[in-house]
This record gives C-alpha cells, sequence and structure tokens, in this order.
C-alpha cells in the first residue's frame, strides 16, 4: 500500500481521535457482568454431626484442598447436609454458625486437668488422660462398689461416680454408651440432650 | 456467552442491549411471615455464605439483632408488636433486597455495571464497578443498600447469585428450619403462596394475602403476609413501593433531554461550520483597515 505524506497525517490524526475518544470514555460498554466464583466448587465434602443439642442435625463440613499429601485442609464452609433425614439440610442460627464455633480461638483443643487445690488448668496428653481417669475409676468402683445390700440380695451399685455422655450420640452410641456404664454398676448417668 | 454465569437483563449506565434470544427461569424467594419463629438462622447463613461478619451490637429493647441492616448484614429480621383485631400480635418479618423487577437502584446508578439485573430476576451489585455515589439508596423504595464505611461501596442481599448460578438455593433458603423461606421458579412461589393463603384465611386470617407489588413490577422476594391489606404494620413494609418521581423525572425525562440538547449543541455547530464557516477576515478589508489607521496617523 502506497501512502503519501498527507495520507499518513491524515490517518495518524483519525486514529488518534478515535483512540482519545474511547479512553475518555465515549465508548459504549458491553453489557457483561459475572456472578461471584461458586466458592466450594473443588473443596472437600465431609459428614458430620452437629455438636449442639440432641437433635443430632446432619452438617456437611466444606475444607480446603482435595486431601493431597501436601495439602493443609483448613474448613471454610459449613451448611446443612440435605440427606440427612432429621434436618435435611436446614440448621438453627448456632448451626448456622459453627464455623466460627470450629476457628474459635476459645475452643478446647486437647485434654486439660486441674490437680486438687490448684487454680491452672494443666494440658496433658491423651494417653495420659485416658490412664488417669480409668485409673481414678478403678480405685473409686474398688473402695465404693456395693455388691449386697443390707439384706444381702446382690444390688452391683457404683454410687461415687457418675457418667455424662454428649448430646449428639446416635442410637447405636448410645447403646453402647450405656452398656459400658451399667456394666460398671454406675447409677447416675445422663446425657446432655438439650441446648 | 463468554464471561458470564447468567444472563443480563439490564446493566447500569450502559446503553448496549444484552442479548435476549433466550429465555432463562425466573426464579423468586418466597418468605411466608406467618411460619417465621423469628430464629435469625437466615441471618446467620447468609454471613457465612457471603463471608460477613458485623460488629457485635448492642440491645435496643427490642430482639433486632443488629438494628439495622448494614454493609455486613444484608438481611435483619424485624419484629413488630402490634394490636390488631385478634389482639396482641408478634409480627416478625426478614427484611432485605427485594430484588425487582423495575429496579429503582439500577435506574439510578450512574456507574457502568455497579448494578446488574439477570434474566432469573436477581439485581446483584458489582463492587468493583461501584463509585459509591449512595445513590442507589435514593433510588430503593425498600431502603436496602447499605455503604460500606470500609471502601465507600454500596453492598446489599445478592439473593446468593453464585449459589443460583450453579443451580443451588440461596444459603438463607436453605438454613431455614421451619420452612418459612422457599426458592424456586416465579411461578411455583406464586402457587405455593396461593396454597398459604387458602389455608391462613381458613384459620381466620381474612386478609392474608401475597405481596407481590406492582408498583416495581413485582418483586422476586416475595412475602405471604397474614394482614395483607396493611403491610406496613411488619416494621413499615411500604404499601405501594414505586421508584421515587425525583429518581423517574431525572433518569427518564432530565436526563435524555440534556443528552438531547448536548447532541443538537454539537450538530449545530458543525452545521454552522459547513455553513458559514469560520469568521475570517479578507484581505481588502484588512488593507482597508490599515489604510484607515494610517490616514489617522
Amino acid at each position: 500500500m502506497q501512502l503519501s505524506r498527507r495520507q499518513f497525517f491524515k490517518v495518524a490524526a483519525g486514529g488518534l481521535t478515535g483512540s482519545s475518544l474511547v479512553a475518555m470514555g465515549f465508548s459504549p460498554t458491553a453489557a457483561l457482568a459475572e456472578v461471584r466464583s461458586f466458592k466450594l466448587a473443588r473443596s472437600t465434602e465431609t459428614r458430620n454431626t452437629c455438636p449442639y443439642c440432641s437433635v443430632g442435625c446432619g452438617i456437611i463440613m466444606y475444607s480446603l484442598g482435595d486431601r493431597a499429601k501436601n495439602a493443609h485442609a483448613e474448613i471454610i464452609h459449613i451448611e446443612g447436609d440435605p440427606d440427612h433425614p432429621v434436618n435435611r439440610g436446614t440448621l438453627c442460627p448456632k448451626g448456622a454458625g459453627l464455623l466460627d464455633f470450629v476457628h474459635s480461638k476459645n475452643r478446647l483443643r486437647y485434654p486439660e486437668v486441674r490437680e486438687p487445690g490448684s487454680k491452672e488448668w494443666k494440658r496433658v496428653g491423651w494417653d495420659e488422660a485416658f490412664d488417669r481417669i480409668a485409673k481414678l475409676m478403678k480405685e473409686d468402683r474398688d473402695a465404693n462398689f456395693v455388691a449386697k445390700n443390707a439384706d444381702g440380695t446382690t444390688v452391683n451399685r457404683w454410687l461415687t461416680t457418675g457418667f455424662l455422655a454428649a448430646s449428639a450420640s446416635s442410637n447405636e452410641a448410645g447403646y453402647i454408651t450405656h452398656k459400658v456404664v451399667r456394666n460398671l454398676g454406675m447409677l447416675a448417668f445422663d446425657n446432655q440432650a438439650r441446648v | 456467552m463468554a464471561l458470564q454465569s447468567l444472563d443480563i437483563a439490564k446493566r447500569s449506565a450502559t446503553t448496549t442491549e444484552p442479548p435476549q434470544a433466550r429465555k432463562t427461569l425466573e426464579v423468586a424467594k418466597l418468605i411466608d411471615v406467618s411460619k417465621c419463629i423469628g430464629c435469625k438462622a437466615c441471618q446467620v447463613a447468609c454471613m457465612q455464605w457471603n463471608d460477613l461478619r458485623d460488629e457485635v451490637g448492642t440491645c435496643a429493647g427490642t430482639y433486632d439483632n443488629p438494628r439495622d441492616m448494614t454493609d455486613q448484614s444484608w438481611t435483619v429480621m424485624r419484629y413488630a408488636e402490634v394490636e390488631t383485631d385478634r389482639g396482641l400480635e408478634w409480627l416478625i418479618r426478614k427484611d432485605g433486597c427485594m430484588h425487582c423487577e423495575d429496579p429503582g437502584c439500577l435506574k439510578a446508578c450512574p456507574a457502568p455495571g455497579a448494578i446488574i439485573k439477570y434474566t432469573n430476576g436477581i439485581v446483584d451489585f458489582h463492587q468493583e464497578n461501584c463509585i459509591g455515589c449512595g445513590y442507589c439508596i435514593a433510588g430503593c423504595p425498600f431502603n436496602v443498600p447499605r455503604i460500606s464505611k470500609k471502601d465507600s461501596k454500596a453492598y446489599k442481599c445478592t439473593l446468593c447469585s453464585d449459589r443460583v448460578a450453579v443451580g443451588l438455593e440461596p444459603a438463607c433458603v436453605k438454613v431455614c428450619p421451619t420452612g418459612c423461606i422457599s426458592f424456586g421458579s416465579k411461578a411455583d412461589m406464586q402457587d405455593l403462596a396461593e396454597e398459604r393463603v387458602t389455608e391462613l384465611k381458613e384459620r381466620g386470617f381474612t386478609n392474608a394475602g401475597l405481596y407481590d407489588p406492582a408498583g416495581v413490577g413485582g418483586t422476586h422476594v416475595m412475602y405471604v403476609l397474614n394482614h395483607a391489606d396493611q403491610p406496613t404494620l411488619y416494621s413499615g413494609l411500604p404499601a405501594n413501593p414505586t421508584i421515587a418521581p425525583t429518581v423517574t423525572l431525572w433518569k427518564s425525562i432530565a436526563k435524555p433531554l440534556a443528552m438531547a440538547g448536548i447532541a443538537a449543541a454539537a450538530l449545530g455547530g458543525l452545521f454552522h461550520y459547513v455553513m458559514k464557516g469560520p469568521n475570517e477576515v479578507s484581505k481588502e478589508v484588512e488593507a482597508e483597515v490599515e489604510k484607515e489607521l494610517e490616514a489617522e496617523k
């Protein structure tokens, strides 16, 4: 293509005018918009039960990563499990706010013990906690177990220790808990069945 | 269509027409206030899904907490104790964006692409295009948008457009433990409302009805009210919401007139240049004037 000096100036001036108009905002904008990307697209879903009350709503916890070895999971969202017969996806305000409960600074994350006479809570390991509880339970049971009452009837009672079970137990977990507790002869037994 | 998962019906301050050949399902959320127990699970679920955390508020003598919508609280339960012919009634209403068919916020918005109405009925704010002028608040008949103090941009309920775009229900709908909030096609929600209104009428709420105000072309968040004849009982729900006349006057009359004026001025200038040309002094006149000046000397 042949351009004379004059034509070249014309083309350059035309181009400059056009691009300046666009830069100054005179170009019509396309009607485009996109919604916020779906934040759970490839997160890992884990089924669980809400820890609050005895209704025991099913929840789904969505965590970061796909369980790859080097990916460190972190719960990013929690909502109701639509397949759970109890709540069918719904939750109460406490259950709906579980994410902040999981990440709360005040959450108890490990066993602690407050020794008799002490004001301080001391962190202990799980093995230590289990051994200690088992040892104390056995000591108390050996000392206070009532095999027969005054009339000589066999009663097999252990009245000096009680057991408080969790609220959101399934039928099966409740059955096993009951078996363990009653087999030991314990009578004071309840579960936290309310909010 | 590239770059979008929902088709666009309207875009603020944009004159180019969006593609219109496809027809998508018109959705709606139905809030049956007669089933609401005021538990606020919807408020919590909204904050969880949208990654919002409001400040801990103070008690003002009612259960309203927070007391008003904020940039962090896009939905708020409003509790009203009112005396009706049935005695003292506790009317609880989940307040938030109504997703109008004819959104006043979008009409008032001067920032291109800051407010979008999708073809499914959702009205969404795009904060990256928001200039924080607050005109959407003036344009809204329900007083919904709130400007954030952090970034001076307007925020409100999105009807969980990110969830709806992938085929899910909004977070508040999913969480509601009494089934007070439902989500589906607008036609289905109208049918559901009709069934419920019949039930309520049988139970003695003779004025029960659906709130889907025609003044804003209908809404995509509708209420079943047990006193539909007096919506204002429900913490001031407007009886006949319309876009403010100032916004209509400005956007529908004054703005097109001004645009026509600017165009006429530009066109007039062009015609004047073509017909009359530049105002030049001819050589003869110049020479004459110079002669006169010399003669005066």
